[in-house]
């Protein structure tokens, strides 16, 4: 065994999501002393690698090697000495920081072991974040976002029976000042010159070029570049993120959006940027999954509706993204799902009207193409797309000037999405107005205005020709620390 | 698909079968010659259950953790105080039914404003209020007897062809509950928030106006139960809403209304009162004691709901 056995590595690796290829064919590896930077916009598959390197997925198809030993599993790739700070915090909020670190670490066990796990602990926690001020017996729920994130991290880096070997960032300065970030990838650095390795992803360039020996750049499931940092600039990593091939002509028409403003904010959230829509607009939301696009959304909803009062006329409809969320009615029929958002137009002495309801069923069947044989059957009979369908028809249906839509193309086959782009393009010449939250390239395209996210506010307003790729990405990834 | 096999589809078929089969039960012992009186206090007893389940229902109906515990506390509160008020004058009958309403209203609006503002758990917040409202009761009643007015306790005891006034009654609020919860837009409303509150709200339903709505009436059911029962009873007695407690839910439960909300019926309360009041009869007529007598009816109740909870999913 060469003493550069990769930590490390997958070769062929294909995961499918139903139609979806979230990896196609990837081959990946990282070799001891190596910080890897992974970058690509949303799903390129960047966490679908990590979860196939922690042991969560296995692969449908190829090869995983810890150490050279083949074999997957998340117990197998934790005796490898891999360990992964989650972007969602997976700390457990009624527990102290002592007992949190029991739980990552089975080994702290015996008599006294609260005693040895504050002391391993603090030791870390002052090694990577010197002045961090968290005391070890505090309850996890009782610290701040910041502190939580800093446990977490100082948790993984933590050696109690074995060394860490790979330890995975996955945007773990999410929710650090710029100060501790910087407390944070000196001692990544430092970890790396001691032999350790670790696999980075972040949304700021910055960190990534100036913390990794190596980028690894993901577009599409597939790995795309793999070179050493010092090839890299914030300018040259973004076009590496771009399509490979020629954008396709613009297809949205400008020409229909009024100058007739329905909503103006002033700016928020340490944005810069105020957000507005016109009558007849689609204007798109970019920029990474859960930089505060669906956050707006929710807020834009919930001013324009009361909860206390029904409302005869709405102002505002929602197209859900995530379904069971926030979306369907599982125990209901299909028909009973889309008349929902309409009752008031389909009673008569606030009574559903049957005849009227079953009509109105019939109508939108026709109009969105569900595909059901009986619009009574149960909405769960239904695929995802023809789900998403009804939840379309819904807000279409309604007298809403506004649809708002979040991420509403999840998972839906492309035939679908086709028709419903059409659906759109007709609505919104008919002077409705879409604000819509995309994380997929292609629809944010088709929007007339796009306002990119980061960190929870707008940072870039782009509009008709400078709606590309490129802006998008550059918008989305900041150059420097936060 | 013939009607038989359609009818038993329906999730209150069960509570009707079972109510059935224990009047049956209950005749054969008797030969028969008890036949006219079982049926009618049968119908006067489950006519209470009934009413004060019609308004437990829609609560259970919002959704997991909704459930109105001051149920009892609230009959005997507008018991109470509606006897003390109409001091056996004909004359204040209907004065005194207003009052048991407006009671309702209080004590659903207070109900809801701990659960909304002070986010206090229903299940805590309605057994807390009923604390309050039966510590009112008692302060108010001091061991008083008053009688109901001689109209008013002569119409909850007497019938109107062959059938208990209180029975009918409770199949007119039935008939409204059903109107409400099948054919209303407010009966879609609170089906859709008990299923999936957020996708309630985001779909336009002002949640917490029908939320609000929902205790009141339940509140409101109650109270008028209470009303009718110590009118019936020849005046308010501080311990007549304790049964109400468990039976309330009881009959929701038995009646195939599903327990974690989104899906009720008002058939099943009327198959699920008869039948809890037939099985303590039928016990009685066997001559079980009242340790034998609990225990069978505990019993009987789980068999009920273990045959009852078949998979579910049919659309409606």
């Amino acid at each position: 065994m060469s003493e550069t056995e990769a930590v490390v590595s997958i070769r062929q690796v294909r995961v499918e999501f139903g139609a979806v290829k979230a990896l196609d064919g990837v081959d990946f590896e990282v070799r001891p002393g190596e910080a890897v930077g992974l970058v690509g916009h949303n799903g390129a598959g960047k966490s679908t690698i990590v979860n196939v390197i922690n042991g969560g997925l296995s692969p449908h198809q190829g090869e995983i090697l810890y150490e050279g030993e083949p074999g997957g599993g998340i117990s197998r790739a934790r005796a490898h000495g891999v360990r992964c700070v989650f972007q969602e915090l997976s700390l457990c909020p009624n527990l102290t920081v002592v007992e949190n670190t029991r739980l990552m670490h089975a080994g702290l066990k015996g008599f006294g072991w609260r005693k040895r796990a504050a002391t391993l602990i603090r030791a870390r926690m002052d090694e990577v974040f010197p002045g961090h001020g968290i005391d070890p017996l505090a309850t996890v729920g009782s610290l701040s976002i910041a502190e939580r994130q800093m446990v977490e991290i100082a948790i993984n880096f933590l050696t109690v029976t074995e060394d860490p070997k790979l330890v995975i960032l996955d945007e773990p300065t999410s929710s650090l000042d710029a100060s501790l970030a910087e407390q944070l990838m000196t001692y990544v650095r430092r970890f790396v010159r001691e032999g350790g390795s670790v696999l980075l992803i972040s949304h700021i360039l910055g960190e990534i070029l100036s913390t990794s020996s190596r980028i690894v750049v993901m577009k599409d499931g597939r790995v795309v570049t793999s070179r050493p940092a010092g090839e890299f600039s914030v300018k040259t990593l973004v076009e590496a993120m771009g399509s490979v091939v020629k954008e396709t002509a613009r297809t949205a028409s400008s020409g229909t959006a009024s100058a007739e403003k329905v909503i103006a904010l002033v700016p928020q959230g340490g944005s810069a940027t105020p957000f507005h829509a016109a009558r007849g607009e689609i204007i798109g939301l970019a920029g990474l999954g859960g930089h505060g696009q669906t956050r707006m959304l929710l807020d834009l909803f919930a001013e324009s509706s009361s909860k206390w009062f029904p409302t005869a006329a709405k102002r505002m409809a929602f197209v859900a993204g995530d379904r069971a969320l926030n979306g369907t009615f599982s125990q209901w029929s299909i028909l009973r799902n889309l008349s929902i958002g309409n009752l008031p137009q389909l009673a008569r002495l606030a009574a559903v009207h049957t005849a009227r309801e079953t009509a109105h069923g019939e109508d939108w069947k026709a109009r969105m193409g569900i595909r059901t044989p009986d619009m009574n059957n149960p909405i769960l009979s239904l695929s995802g797309g023809n789900q998403q369908k009804v939840l379309f028809a819904r807000a279409l249906a309604s007298d809403a000037t506004i649809v708002l839509m979040d991420d509403p193309m999840r998972g839906v086959d492309i035939g679908t999405k086709q028709e419903v782009y059409a659906t759109l393009r007709r609505e919104a010449s008919a002077g409705r107005t879409f604000i819509w939250y995309s994380t997929e390239m292609d629809e944010v395209r088709l929007c007339d205005r796009v306002y990119v996210f980061r960190d929870g506010a707008i940072v870039a307003e782009l509009s008709g020709d400078a709606v590309s790729e490129e802006n998008i990405l550059a918008a989305s990834f900041s150059g420097e620390a936060a | 698909m013939n009607r038989l096999s359609l009818l038993s589809r329906k999730p209150w078929t069960w509570s009707f079968v079972a109510a059935l089969a224990t009047w049956i039960v209950t005749i054969l012992f008797t030969g028969g010659a008890s036949t006219a009186s079982l049926t009618q206090a049968t119908l006067t007893f489950a006519a209470f259950s009934v009413i004060v389940g019609l308004g437990q229902m829609l609560v259970i109906t919002l959704g997991p953790g909704n459930v109105d515990l001051s149920v009892p506390a609230t009959i005997t509160l507008s018991g109470t105080v509606a006897l003390k008020l109409m001091d056996g004058q004909d004359g204040m009958i209907l004065a005194g039914l207003a009052v048991s309403i407006a009671i309702g209203l209080a004590i659903g609006i207070v109900n809801y404003a701990m659960i909304k503002f002070l986010r206090i758990p229903p299940i805590i917040a309605t057994l807390s209020m009923s604390f309050l409202v039966q510590s009112t009761a008692i302060w108010y009643n001091r061991g008083l007897r008053v009688k109901p007015p001689e109209e008013l306790a002569s119409f909850t005891t007497s019938s109107t062809f062959g059938v208990p006034n209180t029975a009918l009654v409770a199949l007119l609020l039935s008939l409204a509950v059903w109107w409400l919860l099948d054919r209303a837009i407010f009966g879609r409303w609170i089906s859709a928030i008990g299923q999936n509150a957020f996708s309630a709200r985001m779909a336009g339903i002002a949640v917490d106006g029908c939320r609000l709505a929902t205790y009141v009436l339940c509140a409101v059911l109650a109270s008028v139960c209470g009303y009718l029962l110590a009118s019936f009873s020849g005046g308010a007695a501080l311990n007549m809403g304790a049964e109400y407690l468990l039976m309330s839910i009881a009959v929701v439960v038995i009646g195939g209304s599903a327990v974690a909300g989104g899906n009720s019926n008002v058939p099943g309360i009327w198959g699920a009162s008869l039948f809890m009041f037939l099985v303590v009869s039928m016990l009685n007529t066997y001559g079980f004691g009242a340790g034998v007598r609990l225990i069978m009816t505990g019993l009987i109740i789980i068999c009920v709901i273990v045959a009852a909870s078949r998979p579910a999913g049919s659309a409606r």
